[in-house]
């Protein structure tokens, strides 16, 4: 009985253009746990948005399998739903149009009318946005929209639920308003979480686990931190504990130190 | 004891005896409404005056010009009189096709809604499909590219030998001009979706209809409307030049009819019409477009 809940098991992959073959990821191998928020921080080029792909399977990868609870992942799906970086709601639905149109597929054999209404609601209500369900997309802010797409996401109600830098395009404010929000939900609803990151502190804030990627081509795990804070975590008392602090520079370390930026590491 | 004393001389300070606060009431805004009228009214202004003040510059230039003995071509002034009886009396019948304004546009207008709208569902149909397929793309294309140049007039030909029938030829012209612009650019549309909606769709497992119904056609409506409101220009166009030919009722053969008939005043004022009604027709598929994209086109 020692099956992971989400396995990554050798996954290569390679693009190819005309007679050019680049590798961006070879041997990645990854564990989750379910309920596990584990975030994947790296310098752009290295993959992440690549392997975070292959899971959601929008991309086949070349090589290696992703099992989800023992089966292997080889398409998208409802239970792996994705945040996307830039929100991606879709400019001619509402807000609730746009969790509506995922609940009525993904639920629309399993509830009635009401019930998908309700559900819809719930979670609108739950990243704090009921109250702009009749507005269109380009009527409210990007952390609103990011917060619908959160919300979108988890009306699917996925096994994993993954974010592509679901704040990188978001103001420092925001973003920290939008992270409470996610440690919030997770703590709620329990989700086993994989986010792509750029920012170190979002990184050791929200995970249970940052696993940090080399510089590509062929890109893989370079090393795996455990972050051992408890929770509930609050930024204020985080921001002068010793542990917190260890891990930021464990991660600044990696980043900086061993696997600098490709182009000043030549140089 | 020197701290105790300034702390006293302080205190009798402060009371300020015969001062009362004098409350000085802003004046509301000067009259609101008023000012709103003679904004709106400004507005109109800058907006009604400089067309008018061109369109009057031109019949003043074109009535020196033509007023002359000689001149061939009838002054403003004497369009109107000449026309008169056409332009007052839109709705007359004499029965064959001596029928007023009224009718030769209706009649006209009846045959490009025909054509045009079977141009619409078609074209539409075939742009999702050219968009969708990247063989069907280029091996349709490169036909659309020669065939969209092909003028209105040079179907009519092969059209009336197909057809055999005046009407359904004059259709199929408006059809065959008006069909490129919505084909080519709805095709257009559908490959400039953006690839996150297409990713939305698959998460969500969306079938093929569902796709189309729910984000092709939503996502690709500003191009279809842009093609659409080519197209219907382009049928306006194609239906006076048809008509000229075809005969009947319209308000292309009216201006063969009344060249034929020397009545260039008739002439000038029909191509007054048919601009405006063009001008409309234009207006009308514009104004649709906005109501039904109105989030896509925000963006």
């Amino acid at each position: 009985m020692n099956h992971p809940y989400l396995k990554f098991e050798q996954i290569g992959m390679s693009f190819r253009r005309g007679q050019m073959e680049t590798e961006v990821l070879r041997d990645v191998n990854l564990r989750i746990d379910q309920g596990e928020f584990v975030s994947m921080i790296g310098h752009s080029g290295c993959g992440k948005s690549t392997l975070l792909n292959i899971l959601g399977g929008l991309l086949k990868s070349t090589s290696g399998e992703v099992f989800l609870e023992g089966k292997v992942v080889d398409e998208p799906g409802p239970d792996r739903a994705i945040v996307f970086q830039n929100h991606s709601l879709l400019p001619w639905l509402t807000v609730y149009g746009n969790i509506a149109i995922a609940v009525d597929k993904v639920f629309g054999s399993r509830k009635n009318k009401a019930e998908r209404h309700d559900w819809v609601m719930h979670n609108l209500e739950l990243v704090q946005m009921a109250q702009a369900k009749d507005k269109r997309p380009h009527e409210v802010s990007g952390g609103m929209k990011q917060r619908v797409g959160i919300a979108r996401a988890l009306a699917m109600q996925p096994k994993v639920l993954l974010m592509d830098e679901p704040f990188g395009a978001l103001d420092a404010l925001t973003r920290a308003h939008l992270q409470d929000s996610v440690m919030e939900i997770h703590a709620k609803l329990g989700n086993t979480v994989l986010m792509i990151t750029h920012d170190v502190d979002e990184a050791v804030l929200l995970s249970d686990r940052v696993v940090m990627m080399t510089n590509g081509p062929a890109a893989t795990i370079g090393d795996i931190l455990a972050i051992d804070l408890p929770r509930p975590r609050r930024r204020l008392e985080l921001a002068t504990d010793p542990e917190y602090a260890h891990c930021r520079a464990a991660v600044l370390e990696f980043l900086y130190a061993r696997h600098r930026v490709p182009a000043r590491a030549a140089a | 004891m020197q701290v105790a004393k300034a702390a006293t001389s302080i205190a009798v300070a402060v009371p300020v005896p015969g001062t009362t606060a004098e409350i000085v009431a802003f004046r509301p805004p000067m009259r609101p409404a008023l000012e709103g009228i003679t904004d709106a009214a400004r507005h109109a202004v800058a907006v009604v005056l400089p067309p008018l003040i061109v369109i009057s510059i031109t019949l003043f230039v074109w009535q020196l010009l033509c007023s002359e003995p000689g001149a061939r071509l009838p002054p403003p002034t004497k369009v109107v009189s000449d026309a008169w009886d056409f332009i007052v009396h839109p709705f007359y019948d004499n029965g064959g096709i001596d029928k007023g304004a009224f009718w030769q546009i209706s009649k006209s207008l009846g045959r490009v809604g025909i054509g045009f709208s079977l141009a619409a569902v078609v074209g539409i149909a075939l742009g999702v499909l050219v968009g969708q397929s990247t063989w069907a793309m280029r091996g349709l294309d490169p036909i659309f590219q020669v065939l969209r140049t092909v003028p209105p007039l040079a179907w009519l030909p092969l059209s009336l030998a197909g057809f055999r029938h005046s009407d359904p030829s004059a259709l199929f012209v408006i059809f065959i001009t008006s069909i490129w612009p919505i084909i080519i650019n709805t095709s257009v549309g559908v490959r400039n979706i953006p690839q996150d909606y297409r990713n939305v769709a698959a998460v969500i497992r969306l079938s093929w209809w569902e796709v189309f119904w729910k984000i092709t056609l939503p996502a690709t409506v500003p191009y279809i409307f842009t093609g659409l409101r080519i197209g219907v220009g382009l049928s306006w166009l194609a239906i006076v030049a048809a008509e000229m030919l075809i005969g009947g009722v319209g308000i292309g053969f009216f201006i063969w009819d009344a060249w034929n008939s020397s009545r260039i005043s008739d002439i000038i004022v029909a191509l007054v019409y048919i601009g405006i009604v063009g001008f409309l027709l234009d207006k009308l598929i514009a104004t649709v477009g906005h109501f039904v994209s109105h989030g896509v086109s925000a963006q």
